[in-house]
Formats: structure tokens, sequence, C-alpha cells
């Protein structure tokens, strides 16, 4: 059952990202993303990072892709004005190397795979939560200060009036 | 871990506390008070600091290993966090009247003064490098705002931008060789990096290899030694000069703890090799800092070069790699800040304004028309070359004394030789201030407030004293080394 949802989710990621790339309207390339970050979240639950599922679609579907949707739609661009682009060499060398990369990572993954198999449980949303407010506390706290500064900051210097 | 051990815990962090407190209550406070009563946040900050400073004098001495191994106190640690504090407490001093004269007097300022001092009391007392790493971070993007704080001023902004872009890039290499360490060791605690060090054969290990070299490149950014120190003259000739004076003190300070720490506990055992690399940058830095300090006519860019030499003396002591040269390099580190606190103080008064800028024709003849000024000048460049009977020269003199006792002549005679240099630029002050005539057209010094005289004189009695009687804070710098190198 979890090999046949893998295959499944998997499939759909691939498809999407693809479609990411070859779709001329910057509007539906958005859409096929976030089927892409979707699908990928669900990869995350069956392998029980629960967590990462969550923030993957908190962040990246609800905050970065409507930021993304916000700025083409500022920016207002007609299809007819996008250009056509002819493959060039660059290209050609530019997917070769992502395949080779790809095979490297399908290697890698084979030989380290049975060890990556016995990572289980720690992705929880319980897990994280516990680590986070237990072992974690400090460096959450600080990050929570730095935070903070870093608001304070950017708004000392963005404001207009002084 | 457990609620009684987070509660436990929390005794470790007291300071922190008071200060991050401090900063929230500025922040809301400031939005309460008409414009022209914002100099009350100097006044609040201040009390938040000396309250800390009695937390220290309360738990300080105490040994708590607290949040899982992230933070420990100890005496090494409160050692830093009254450096810190200390420097923190002269710079509002210092900030309150100069942020009247350059038109910033603002809450956020004194708040970010009090967080980015939160970073370095963490990295002070990090023993993970996961603390190491968010204290500098704390410490760092409050100074990148600070130094960009007057806006309008072009030259504050050209500091701010590329000292954040630098910064940014400094990051990347710390925490990339935090990863590979990571990666190398599977820990990230400085003991647990110190457990597999004495294991395994790290010298063959590149991964252990490239993430140390990297760590280092990071920490070398921060405290500005040769040759990552390319931020620090634009930065700190740019910044309000409270905010330079305590740069050159509380954030130094916090880096070399984190690197005495780093060095004493997670690589007893490879020291051989990183000292080989730490010898070639001390002599370096000392030597690009003084030969460029040479050459300026800006009295504040003079500091700002002589500063990286001054890390290259303070290198010289880590160098020795025993508990003399760390104790050398923590009181000179505490005299420095007092001393280089000092002479910014002067530098601030006698100026006519950021935009006019600290030519050292400033200072023509400023020694007879302002005698305490010229005189308190005098004592702080006297100290900074290093001649008695002020602390300056004990530090050197342990520092040195630290390096020949572990054989390092040559770094030694090289030290000597830069500090030697070092008095001829810090002289052609004295020289303008008491030998050549006054300029037409007459300096007016700031009006010197309260604070301002208050700094002056904790600064003054600082490097005397010390000079004098420098057992106290010798024997508390080798209690604190000492707690380290035991643990």
């Amino acid at each position: 059952m979890e090999r046949i949802l893998f295959f499944i989710f998997g499939f759909v990621a691939v498809f999407g990202s693809i479609m990411v790339v070859s779709r001329r309207h910057p509007i539906s390339s958005v859409m096929y993303l976030l089927l892409t970050l979707f699908s990928v979240a669900a990869l995350f639950v069956l392998r029980k990072s629960h967590f990462i599922a969550a923030i993957q679609i908190i962040v990246y579907a609800g905050a970065v892709v409507v930021l993304i949707v916000f700025v083409i739609m500022l920016l207002n661009v007609a299809e007819s004005k996008i250009p056509v682009e002819r493959p060039t060499l660059a290209q050609g060398v530019g997917v070769v190397a992502a395949g080779l990369l790809m095979l490297e990572g399908a290697l890698v993954g084979s030989r380290y795979g049975a060890q990556i198999e016995k990572a289980v449980d720690v992705g929880t949303v319980e897990a994280v939560g516990k680590a986070l407010f237990t072992s974690y506390l400090l460096p959450f706290e600080i990050t929570s200060l730095l935070l903070l500064a870093a608001i304070v900051g950017s708004i000392v210097l963005a404001r207009k009036k002084f | 871990m457990d609620l009684q051990s987070i509660l436990l815990s929390l005794k470790a962090i007291v300071p922190e506390m008071i200060l991050t407190a401090t900063g929230c209550l500025v922040l809301l406070y400031d939005l309460l008070i008409p414009e022209e009563n914002r100099g009350v946040h100097a006044g609040i900050s201040a009390v938040g600091v000396i309250t800390a400073l009695f937390s220290v004098l309360w738990f300080g001495s105490e040994r708590i290993e607290a949040f899982s191994g992230m933070l420990a106190q100890d005496t090494f640690g409160s050692f830093f966090t009254v450096v810190v504090l200390v420097s923190l407490l002269l710079t509002l001093m210092l900030s309150r009247s100069y942020n009247d004269w350059e038109g910033i007097q603002k809450g956020e300022f004194y708040a970010l003064l009090l967080f980015s001092s939160v970073g370095m009391l963490v990295m002070a007392k990090a023993t993970d490098m996961m603390t190491i790493f968010l204290g500098l971070e704390l410490l760092s993007i409050p100074i990148y705002v600070l130094v960009g704080f007057d806006r309008k001023r072009l030259s504050s902004v050209e500091g701010a931008l590329k000292y954040f872009l630098l910064g940014a890039f400094a990051t990347g290499f710390l925490l990339y060789g935090m990863a590979l360490l990571y990666a190398a060791t599977g820990a990230t605690s400085l003991s647990g990096i110190a457990a597999f060090a004495g294991k395994e054969n790290v010298f063959g290990n590149t991964l252990f290899l490239a993430g140390t070299a990297l760590l280092f490149v990071g920490f070398g950014f921060k405290v500005s030694l040769v040759p990552f120190h390319m931020w620090t003259p634009d930065a700190y000739q740019g910044a309000p000069t409270p905010v330079t004076a305590f740069m050159s003190a509380g954030p130094k300070a916090a880096a070399f703890a984190a690197v005495i720490r780093v060095l004493v506990v997670a690589f007893p055992e490879s020291h051989p090799f990183l000292l080989k690399g730490l010898w070639v940058v001390a002599a370096l830095t000392m030597t690009v800092g003084n030969v460029s300090a040479l050459v300026q006519d800006d009295v504040k860019r003079m500091l700002a070069y002589s500063s990286i030499a001054h890390a290259g003396y303070v290198l010289v002591g880590l160098v020795s790699g025993d508990r003399l040269g760390g104790q050398a390099a923590m009181y000179y580190l505490f005299v420095y800040s007092l001393m280089n606190i000092g002479a910014f103080a002067i530098v601030m008064l006698l100026s006519e304004g950021e935009e006019r800028g600290y030519a050292i024709e400033n200072f023509r003849g400023v020694g007879f028309r302002y005698p305490v000024l010229g005189a308190l000048m005098t004592v702080f460049l006297v100290s900074l070359g290093g001649i008695p009977p002020t602390a300056g020269f004990v530090g050197k003199f342990y520092l040195f004394s630290a390096a020949v006792k572990k054989g390092l002549i040559l770094l030694t005679v090289i030290g000597v030789l830069n500090s030697a240099a070092s008095v001829y630029y810090y002289l052609r002050v004295v020289v303008y201030m008491y030998m050549l005539p006054e300029r037409a057209e007459e300096v007016r010094p700031r009006p010197v407030g309260v604070g301002v005289a208050l700094a002056l004189f904790i600064a003054t009695v600082g490097v005397i004293a010390l000079g004098i009687f420098p057992k106290g804070l010798l024997s508390f710098a080798e209690s604190s080394i000492l707690s380290i190198f035991l643990s």
C-alpha cells in the first residue's frame, strides 16, 4: 500500500515539476508548482515526517506560492509578451548534468537507503515538539529573540520618517 | 530534560534574561513618551545592565551545566559576562549625549544594543555549536543595524552594507564549518567533538579538517583577523562613534571567548595543527593592522586599524595554548575594552560632528586649551601603545611573556616590534595635542554631560588602577581559564 502511494505521489511530483517549466503562462506554472509541493508533502507523510509535511504546506504552499502569485499579478505580464526561447547548447548540457545528478542520487540512495530506513518516529509533530521544548529549548528561545531583533532592526532601517 | 532541570537551568541565564527584559521594556516604553524625552532609555538600560552585573556577582561563581549541555555557567563565562556588561554600560553613557548631538535619539538604539549583548553573553557561555552559532547571529544582526543607524549619513549606510554583506558570507563559512564538523563527528557539543578527536586520527579526516578550517574562518571574520579584516575600517568609521567603541570591545571579547572555549574544550588533541595556522594569522594581523594604522590621518580610522592589531596581540596569547596565555589574553581583552572605549569617547567629544570627520588636525593644541581632555587622551593612547604604568603595558607584558615561555621567540619579536611601531601613531596624536600650534579655527569640544564624564572616569581609573594593581583581575582571569581547563 505504502509503495503504491509512493509511486502515485512521486509520479505526480515529477509530472508537476515538468509542467512548471513547460507552461507558457506563469499562473499555470504556479498552479503546477502547488501540485508538486503538495505531492512532496505527501511523500514526507509517507516517511512519517509529519512535521516537515505540515511545514511544507504552510510555508511553501501557503506563503511562498501566494507571494509568487502576488508578484505575477502585480507585474501583469501578458502571455504574448513572453519570448519563446530556442534550446541552446548550455541548456542541453544542463539537462545532461541534471540527469547525472539524479543518477548519483539514486546510487547514493540505494547504498545508504537501509540506514535511512531506521530513522523513524523522529519526524512526527509530537517528537519535534518535545525536542524543541526540552533539549532544544534554549536555541528555540534565542531564535525568537533573534527574530525580534531582526524585525526591530529592519523597521528602524526601512521606515520613512526618522 | 524535565521541568526541574529546566528551572535549574534558568539560573545560568539570569543576566541574559535581565537584559532581554530591559530591551523589551525600552521598546514598549518608547511608545509612551514624547520624542524629546527619549534620552531616558539610556538610563533605563543602564539600570538593567547594573542589575545584570549584580546578578553575575550573585550567581556567577557557581558552575551550572544548563539546558542539556547547550550552555554552561562557569567562572570563564562570568568573566566575559563582566567584560561585555562593563563595555555596554560605558557605551550607554556615551550614547545618550552622542545621539542627541547627531539627532538619532531612538528607543530602538538601546534595545538593539541590549539584544546584541544578550547574544554576546550566550556566546561566551555556549558549550554547543548550536548555541555558539545562535549567539553569534544574535550578536551580529543588531550590530549591522546599529552601524547603519544614522541613515541620513552616507558613510554610516555604506559601512553597514559592507559589514552586512561580508558578515553574511562569514556566517555561511561558520555554519558550513559546523555542519562539516557535525558530519565528521556526529556531535554538535564541544565535548562530543573533543571525544571524537581523542579517539580517531583526525589528521586523516578531511571532513574534520575542512570543518575546523571553515569554523576558524568564520571566527576570524568576527574578531577581524587578517586576512578577514576588510570590513573593519569602513564599518568602524561609518558607525556612530559609541557603536564603534562598543564593537571594538564587546563583540570582540565575546567572539574570543567562544574561540578560547572551542580551542580548549573541543580541540585539545589537535592543537599543534591549529596553533601553527593561528601563529601565521597572529603575525599577519599584528603587522597589517599596525602598518595600515601608521598612514591614517583620521583618528577614528586609525583606531579602527589599531583594533585589528590588538586582536593580533590577543591571538598571541591563544597561540601559546596554555593557561598562562589564555589568562593573559583575557586580561588584555578586559583592559583593551576600557582604554579603547575611553579613547573613542575623547575622539567623539573633540569632533565637529560625523559629517566633518575626525581629522588629526582637530587635535592641534587641544592639550593646553582643554587640559583634562588632553591628559585623559594621553593616558588612553599611552596605554594602547603599551607603556608603563598603564594596564596596556601589563597586558602586553603577560601576553608576550607567556609566548616566550612557550618558546615562540619569533612571534614575540614580531609582536614587540609591532608594538614599538604602534607607539609612533599613538604618540603622533599626543604630539599634535601638545607640541603643535593651535589651528586658526578653534575646535570646540562638545559639552561633557554627566554620563560621558562618568564613563571617562571609570575608563581612566580602570586603565591606571589595573596597570598598577593587576593582581586582582589576573587571578580572576586565572580562575576563569582554570574553570574550563579542568571541566
